[in-house]
């Protein structure tokens, strides 16, 4: 096997996998699961294997579409450190959580459905990741939406499920709408919509015109802030945590959010080109980071907390590409993430199922004892995510921080703020949950989950803990710190780290109920409640107008009127219908004899 | 020497009289015959216009002629489906006047 | 001689077309739809359309004629008893055939070449079959493969027609 060939074994099995399942799922259930276990094995294998690989010289690819001279393309793929990268990560992510969900979905219904749409979406992943032109991203990106779709309204039968699968879908059209129109952009000036080419020479063409760079970057980061949940499109994301724990987890938490970060990562140096939309995007992401922190200190569903302690990472990420030299500090954020957002997601699965399904982090309580492997594997997650020295994230997340605040000092203080609330509202969560009392019957009757859902949670505590030291950073990435620290800085992080878990371990180390009450972060900063009024209030209107236009002037002007003069017309004319065929021939010959004359002798 | 206009005006009386029979007669097979004498009427006037306009090589233009053929036998195809739905409407309703046919009607 | 000839046949055709149109008894008028058509044969004789002459007496005066007095025998017409006459329909044929008259004597006025006399041929010979067969088998082949199938379609359509159960 040849390393041009393989990339599309790794993108194509899972695609016959979901193809299979379709067919023979429904029958069974352990040949459902295993169809897309071992795709997802087989792509994993195979990724490490390239990844361990030379580039190769030239890859693959096919012409797809070819209109005339302007438009040429191929369906091909890109193979790179950074696409490598990225297999490894999603494929190894996939694989686990695959797996977990074996143990997570036993008894839910709809199995065979479940696995095809995830394997559908590590498809469509896959196709993001590999893919080297704007065109066939654009089709993965709306593959993974549609994929998402599927997941999160798993329990269609659910309202909640189904709004919020509708929400997820709806809010990412409203950034991929503007990507399209960046695409569009780009090809306009550059006539090509490859990588490669857009990449290396193409940015050439925007040196007359910069204003225009930074218009077309601008609109295709509008497609990274909607599927990587950045503000102000970010509210579909914790609404997404209605569909299956291991779907939260890999999807909402660990790679198709990413899919976001990775295509800023791809485009970076056309990005480089235009310092006016690496501002915006620096901008956006410092928001995000900031205001998802706060969100997430006042929320009560356990899921949720982790969904916006997802969109402020991501924020990080994407503050991370507007604020390095080079995209793989973001992507060593975006690695060492997926490993303990996915632990921590796959931990709260398995609390929720031994909880029976409850979600409410102030209905649980001294879980510790009951669920000693789960715990232990949550504060490994926990301990990454707020950064806790010599932990993965305390090396991605400084790092990312160090560049932010030399070059975007308001933004990169702000980031460094947001970092001690990460570790508050992560240990508000873990203290919730495992310390204190029971607080409800399920609470004091919980058991540990069974082993295929443990040994994800092992495979990545161990990952979570320790992808992020420097001798695995060597393995996959080349990052630098920036050369000027202020001297501040690494003694302000790790004091808010320490005081961000010593003031949740004050407030919540034994609480019954939430102590602190802050609506206005509880609320979400009212930005879902924003999104309620201008739906309620500006686009009903707007539809009140339109239906008052279908019903008017569509159906009885252009319907009604027109069907009831032909009705007339045809009334008074069947009074000559007399039945007579002679009389009909009569007719019929008058009229020859009529034409004859106007045609002749007109 | 007979002239166009003479074949003409025959043909033009033929089709006059089959007009005739259609519109006057009250038996259906009459009416038929009528459509009949029509359709040669006209097959009368494309075969003198083919004689009376002959070709560059001197011969007369043997497409009306071919034409003519083909009216003939889409007559023929046409008469014996029109006699077999005659046959079945005489089944149905035991006539072949048409004033006793008048079910088309408001 | 020709002009005898032409008046002789004409007057034969049309008199027996009256015929068609005149006798009461349906098999009377089929009698005399053969005999106008025997004399429209002819004057595709007097326009040297031989071909199409023979084809009208075997076709029309033939199988077709049979065809329709075997349908009269069939139904077991008689004469039909006398209706009383409409004076609307024959005031409204009239009015129809006269403008065709009309139009048609128009016509013929306005023709530049009606009054010419018959060009003279470069095969004044009988070998018009074989001109016929050339322009059919040449040029209109494949019209003449879709009359075939129409043809077919035409004898499906009686059959199925004939049949007596059918509703």
């Amino acid at each position: 096997m040849s390393t041009s060939v393989a990339p599309w074994i790794i993108l194509f099995t899972p695609l016959a996998a979901a193809v299979g399942i379709l067919f023979v799922g429904r029958y069974s259930k352990p040949l459902s699961a295993g169809l897309a276990i071992g795709s997802a094995a087989i792509g994993c294998a195979l990724s490490w294997w390239l990844f361990c690989q030379p580039d190769p010289a030239e890859s693959l690819s096919f012409p797809w579409i070819q209109i005339g001279t302007d438009l040429q393309i191929p369906i091909g793929v890109t193979i790179d450190h950074l696409s490598k990268v990225m297999l490894v990560v999603v494929t190894t992510i996939a694989t686990l959580v695959f797996t977990y969900s074996i143990g997570y979905m036993k008894a839910e219904e709809g199995y065979w459905r479940y696995f095809a749409g995830l394997a559908l979406f590590l498809f469509s992943m896959l196709g993001i990741v590999l893919a080297d032109n704007f065109m066939m991203m654009f089709i993965f990106w709306e593959l993974v939406g549609l994929s998402s779709y599927i997941l999160i309204g798993h329990y269609f039968k659910r309202d909640s499920a189904a709004d919020a699968s509708k929400q997820a879908f709806i809010v990412n059209r409203v950034g991929d709408f503007g990507f399209l129109l960046g695409i569009l952009f780009l090809w306009a000036a550059t006539g090509t919509l490859m990588f490669g080419e857009l990449t290396t020479g193409g940015i050439a063409v925007f040196a007359a015109n910069p204003f225009y760079l930074t218009v077309a970057c601008v609109l295709v980061f509008c497609g990274t802030v909607g599927k990587s949940a950045q503000m102000p499109l970010h509210v579909w994301l914790p609404n997404s945590m209605e569909g299956p724990t291991p779907v939260s987890s890999l999807l909402h938490a660990a790679t198709m959010v990413a899919a976001g970060v990775y295509m800023l990562a791809r485009i970076f140096p056309i990005l480089a080109a235009a310092p006016p939309a690496l501002d915006v995007v620096a901008w956006v992401g410092g928001i995000t980071c900031f205001g998802a922190a706060l969100m997430a200190t006042q929320q009560d569903d356990i899921k949720r907390i982790l969904a916006y302690s997802t969109i402020s990472q991501l924020g990080y990420m994407v503050l991370g590409i507007a604020s390095a030299p080079t995209p793989d500090v973001s992507m060593f954020h975006l690695f060492t993430h997926a490993f303990f957002k996915c632990l921590l997601f796959l931990c709260a699965g398995s609390v929720i199922v031994g909880m029976h399904h409850e979600q409410n982090i102030w209905k649980m309580g001294a879980l510790k004892n009951k669920m000693p492997f789960t715990f232990l594997a949550m504060v490994a997650g926990a301990l990454a995510l707020s950064g806790c020295p010599f932990t993965s994230g305390y090396f991605s997340k400084d790092l990312i921080i160090a560049w932010a605040v030399v070059r975007h000092p308001f933004l990169g203080w702000l980031s460094v703020a947001t970092a001690g609330l990460t570790a508050f509202y992560t240990f508000r969560l873990v203290f919730a949950v495992f310390l204190g009392k029971p607080r409800d019957e399920h609470a004091k009757h919980a058991t540990e989950s069974p082993a295929v859902m443990l040994v994800p949670l092992a495979c990545l505590a161990l990952p979570a803990l320790v992808a992020g030291f420097p001798f695995i950073e060597k393995i996959f990435f080349h990052v630098a710190d920036p050369e000027e620290v202020p001297f501040l800085l690494h003694p302000a992080l790790y004091a808010l780290f320490f005081g961000g878990v010593a003031l949740a371990w004050t407030l919540y180390g034994n609480a019954a109920k939430d102590p602190v009450r802050i609506p206005f972060f509880a609320n979400r900063l009212y930005i879902d409640d924003l999104y309620d009024w201008m739906v309620k209030h500006i686009q009903d209107g707007g539809a009140a107008v339109l239906s008052w236009a279908d019903r008017w002037i569509v159906d009885l002007l252009v319907v009604q009127v027109p069907s009831k003069i032909a009705w007339a017309g045809g009334f008074v004319l069947r009074f000559l219908q007399i039945g007579n065929i002679q009389a009909y021939a009569f007719f019929f010959g008058a009229g020859v004899v009529g034409l004859l004359y106007l045609l002749i002798f007109r | 020497m007979p002239t166009l206009a003479h074949y003409l005006l025959v043909s033009g009386g033929l089709f006059s009289i089959g007009l005739a029979g259609v519109l006057l007669r009250r038996n259906i097979l009459i009416i038929f015959m009528g459509l009949e004498l029509m359709l040669n009427a006209a097959n009368l006037s494309l075969v003198a216009f083919s004689r009376f306009h002959p070709g560059h090589d001197g011969l007369p233009g043997y497409n009306a002629q071919v034409l003519v053929f083909f009216i003939i036998t889409v007559a023929a195809a046409e008469v014996a489906v029109g006699l077999a739905i005659i046959v079945a409407l005489f089944r149905a309703k035991q006539t072949t006047h048409v004033e006793d046919l008048d079910t088309l009607k408001f | 001689m020709q002009l005898a000839l032409f008046w002789l046949f004409s007057i034969f055709t049309l008199l027996f077309g009256l015929g068609v149109v005149f006798f009461r008894s349906p098999v009377s008028s089929a009698m005399s739809l053969v005999m106008s058509f025997v004399g429209l044969a002819s004057l595709f004789v007097t326009l040297d359309a031989f071909f199409i002459g023979v084809v009208q007496v075997l076709v029309y005066a033939g199988a077709v004629m049979v065809l329709f007095l075997f349908i009269i025998m069939l139904l077991d017409l008689r004469t039909e008893e006398r209706r009383p006459v409409k004076l609307a329909a024959w005031a409204g044929g009239g009015i129809v055939i006269g403008g065709f008259i009309a139009a048609l004597l128009r016509v013929v006025v306005s023709l530049p070449d009606a009054w010419q006399t018959k060009p003279v041929l470069a095969n004044p010979g009988l070998n018009d079959v074989a001109q016929v067969g050339f322009a059919l088998f040449r040029n209109f082949n494949l019209p003449f493969q879709i009359i075939g199938v129409l043809l077919l379609v035409a004898t499906i359509g009686v059959v199925v027609l004939s049949r007596r159960e059918l509703k």
